[in-house]
């Protein structure tokens, strides 16, 4: 049976294909492999609210919590794992250790692409310009 | 049968291009209220909804009009409606679509929509108004395509969409009587704190309602082969007069309500109104022409002679729109949130991007109109039903016109033989 | 072959369940992570008696208003889509239902100062629907701004108009060099209010403006009989915003 259009049609499929492979052969070609982003880690504290790893893992789901906890359960003491406790503050616990933004959490979210909206009202350390 | 609406004039697609265009410049309009927050309304501290809430509220009754053409079809079996109700579906998704608009364009965070959804809250008015108003869109959609498409088939209604078609039939009381909660709730806001809101809410609706289906169609009518039987039009005007008389009628009451009782808190919104309080007149002009044209328009509506003059239909409904929207869609907000808890007044104007995005919230409805009634009609001039006879009268009318005609052509060819 | 497929529904049924309620109860029973701050205070009920005869001019007010705008980050914007946790208000614009022609003079002319009044039947909880807006068991009414979606509904359900929405970008408004680091600012299109100082309250400190009035205002728990509001409320004549509509407030004034 002959094919209507045949020759469009393959040319159109070839095109489409090509163009959806793009983005992984730019990836794989173009950009150099993945590095972990070099992150200033407070200088006078060793250890987070949790464990690195739980931190890396769960800090947003934990900073999720926090805020429910601290804002509609009224608690505003965490307890972690290892017993010690903190108070529950995005700007007053977080960030009092990790006191550049910049240069943790931004450089982090920015090689994931997320852009947590977060500082849109509280305010970052290093203040508002 | 979406391809119907792919096929159409020159004259069809510039009409969706003309829509396009508006829609477009009123995006530009919105995309700056959402960079810049909703600033560029004239709402404030104050009147903290305004021209989108009030349009919502208006269209709410829209979407529920549709019913007056439904019911007495199903529940009556008024057969002449027959032809007729797929249009009242078909608006009422394109109202229900409008409405959801004007609420997403109302909202400060439409990012967190769905919060709603996420923490449903069945205390909050305003989740069972999602909840009505998307149901009534599922309901309609569903019932209005799968009908339109057995038509199309020469196959009966499917038996199983029944319970579906009554449930919808109740469900459009619902959706106002719900969007009217929303206000009559509120202590503290005396225009609307009053039980008959529902009511008089759906009186309106039912006036402005199909009086705007009537319009479109009229319109739809002189683009198309579809022509609208006769003593559908008739009976449809009647309700129309009907439920104007009421909607007036319970006007009226509050009115007598308020003044009678001379409690100050229920009425100072309606002095502030009608004629304007501390200083302020803003809206005294708009809700005198509110009352001058209601009265204008049931004066034509309950006058046989003029109800049934074609001519002057058009113009007797636009009148009737403009009143109703005017006390509706403008009037009701306002007055709800002036005088202020403080007893002060903060006038409110739309701006003009406040009404440009509005304006692409009602094109968008527009198009949806569009290319749901060209698909209706498509499908209707395919079967050959509710179609113009080149008497005027539509297929549905059963009229003798033509024989008429015959039987004088024959009588003049004997004389003058 | 019965029995067989009724255990499995059976089964199935609580490890449905048990799905359900583990994240819960991993998050709340047994050992909670979290706890109240010991150092912080809390009540039954709070509750406001402000005392008009000592605070009642329009300076006292802005002061107060500036200490408690200043802490909160709340912006200044000029016009009528401004933002305010606490202002002043004339007589009739405060108490419009309760005037009468021949009031005290003097009384008629004080500015009263105004903000939430953290209801015992708050309509603005009522008709919030994410639930952005709550009460607390303490009574006060809180606003979670994470959730909030910028509907207004609160605000028109709000008989005291005293909540705020941000039709722009707050920090607009705000002294970027004077901000309180400690709390956050809010962004546009969420409401905010006054909060009765939660987060003061959470550590120990009365609210700003009680501290800031010099005891012109007196804060306290209305459920304990030997608090100092309970106190005034017996010794005083009070009146409180509104009583018609039935939300009992937390905030009376002495007048
Ligand atoms: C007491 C000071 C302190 C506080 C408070 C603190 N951190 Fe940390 N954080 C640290 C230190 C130190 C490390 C590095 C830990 C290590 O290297 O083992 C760290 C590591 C992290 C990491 C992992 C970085 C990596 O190398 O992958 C994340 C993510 C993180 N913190 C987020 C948070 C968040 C979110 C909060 C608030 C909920 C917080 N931290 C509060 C001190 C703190
Ligand atoms: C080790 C790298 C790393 C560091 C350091 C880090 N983050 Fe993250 N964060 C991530 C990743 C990756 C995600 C996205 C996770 C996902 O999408 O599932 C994320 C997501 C989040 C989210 C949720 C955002 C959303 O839109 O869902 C928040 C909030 C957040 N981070 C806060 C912080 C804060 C605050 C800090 C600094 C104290 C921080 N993070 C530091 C890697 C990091
Ligand atoms: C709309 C503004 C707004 C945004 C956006 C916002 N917050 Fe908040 N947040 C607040 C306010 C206001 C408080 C209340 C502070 C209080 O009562 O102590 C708060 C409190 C919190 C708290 C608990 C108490 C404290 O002092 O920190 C946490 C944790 C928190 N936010 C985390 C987040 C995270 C994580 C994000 C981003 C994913 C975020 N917030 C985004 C306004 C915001």
């Amino acid at each position: 049976m002959k094919m209507h259009y045949g020759f469009p049609i393959i040319v159109g499929l070839g095109l489409f294909i090509g163009l959806l492979c793009l983005p992984f052969v730019i990836g794989k070609g173009i950009t150099k492999e993945y590095k972990q982003p070099e992150l200033k880690l407070p200088a006078n504290e060793k250890e987070c609210i949790e464990s690195k790893e739980f931190m890396r893992r769960e800090h947003m789901q934990l900073l999720n919590d926090w805020r429910d906890w601290a804002l509609r359960d009224g608690k505003r003491i965490y307890t972690n794992h290892a017993g010690k406790e903190f108070t529950i503050s995005l700007q007053n616990t977080c960030m009092k250790c990790h006191n550049n933004k910049a240069d943790f959490c931004d450089k982090c979210h920015t090689d994931a692409g997320v852009s947590p909206y977060c500082w849109d009202c509280h305010i970052q350390p290093e203040g508002l310009k | 049968m979406l391809e119907i609406a792919l096929k159409g004039s020159k004259r069809y697609y510039g009409w969706i291009a003309f829509l396009l265009v508006l829609i477009g410049i009123g995006s530009m309009a919105y995309v700056n209220q959402l960079m810049v927050g909703l600033k560029t309304t004239g709402m404030s501290r104050d009147v903290s909804w305004g021209f989108y809430i009030s349009q919502f509220t208006y269209l709410v009754g829209l979407a529920a009009s549709g019913v007056m053409i439904v019911l007495p079809h199903y529940f009556h079996n008024y057969k002449k409606n027959k032809h007729m109700v797929i249009f009242g579906e078909f608006m009422a998704i394109a109202a229900c679509v409008m409405c959801m608009l004007f609420i997403a364009v109302d909202v400060g965070q439409p990012t967190r929509m769905l919060n709603v959804m996420l923490y449903p809250t069945p205390n909050s008015i305003l989740f069972w108004d999602m909840t009505v108003l998307c149901g009534y869109l599922g309901l309609n959609l569903m019932v209005g395509w799968i009908c339109l498409e057995a038509d199309r088939q020469r196959l009966p209604h499917p038996k199983w969409l029944k319970p579906f078609i009554y449930t919808s039939i109740i469900w459009a009381f619902s959706i106002h009587t719900v969007t009217a909660f929303l206000y009559q709730g509120l202590p503290g806001r005396h225009y609307w704190l009053t039980a008959i809101l529902a009511a008089r809410f759906l009186a309106s609706a039912f006036c402005s309602g199909p009086a705007i289906l009537l319009l479109v169609l009229k319109i739809t009518e002189k683009f198309t082969t579809f022509q609208m039987p006769k003593d559908a039009v008739k009976t449809l005007v009647k309700i129309i007069m009907y439920a104007m008389c009421v909607n007036m009628f319970f006007f009226l009451l509050e009115v007598f309500t308020s003044f009678y009782s001379n409690i100050p808190g229920h009425m100072h919104p309606i002095i502030y109104l009608f004629s304007g309080a501390h200083g302020h007149h803003e809206l005294v002009p708009y809700m005198w022409t509110f009352i001058g044209f209601a009265f204008l328009s049931i004066a034509l509506l309950v006058t046989p002679k003029l109800r049934e003059n074609h001519k002057l239909l058009p113009w007797t409904l636009c009148i009737l729109v403009i009143a109703t929207w005017l006390d509706k869609g403008l009037g009701l907000v306002i007055g709800g949130f002036n005088p202020t808890p403080f007893d002060t007044i903060t006038p409110y104007m739309p701006t003009g991007k406040e009404l440009l995005v509005s304006m692409m919230v009602y094109a968008i409805g527009a198009l949806i109109v569009t290319v749901l009634f060209k698909i209706a009609t498509g499908v209707k001039a395919e079967m050959g039903h509710s179609q113009a006879l080149p008497c005027g009268c539509s297929t549905e009318d059963f009229c003798d016109c033509a024989e008429k005609a015959e039987a004088a052509a024959e009588a003049a060819a004997t004389v003058e033989a | 072959m019965k029995n067989n497929r009724r255990a499995f529904i059976k089964l199935a049924g609580i490890a449905a369940a048990g799905l359900a309620l583990a994240p819960k109860a991993m998050a709340s029973s047994g050992a909670s992570p979290v706890k109240k701050n010991p150092a912080g205070i809390t009540a039954k009920r709070w509750a406001m008696v402000i005392d008009s005869t000592k605070l009642h001019t329009k300076e006292d007010i802005a002061k107060l208003a500036e200490v408690c705008h200043s802490i909160h980050n709340v912006p200044h914007i000029e016009g009528n889509q401004n933002v305010k946790w606490i202002w002043g208000a004339p007589y009739a614009q405060a108490f419009p239902e309760q005037e009468n022609p021949h009031l005290a003079e003097e009384v008629h002319e004080r500015e009263y100062i105004l903000l939430c009044n953290h209801c015992e039947n708050p309509p603005c909880v009522r008709v919030c629907p994410t639930q952005a807006t709550y009460k607390r068991p303490d009574g006060i009414v809180a606003m979670d701004y994470h959730r909030c979606i910028g509907c207004r509904y609160c605000m028109a359900g709000c008989p005291y108009g005293s909540r705020s929405f941000n039709w722009g970008e707050p920090r607009e408004g705000l002294d970027l060099s004077k901000l309180n680091p400690e709390f956050p600012t809010r962004m546009r299109g969420v409401v905010e209010k006054c909060n009765f100082c939660v987060e003061r309250l959470a550590v120990g400190k009365l609210p700003a403006c009680v501290e800031a009035s010099e005891g012109a205002i007196v804060f306290g728990d209305l459920s304990d009989p030997d608090s100092d509001v309970r106190k005034v409320l017996r010794e005083r004549f009070t009146i409180r915003r509104k009583p018609a509509v039935g939300t009992e407030p937390g905030v009376y004034y002495i007048i």
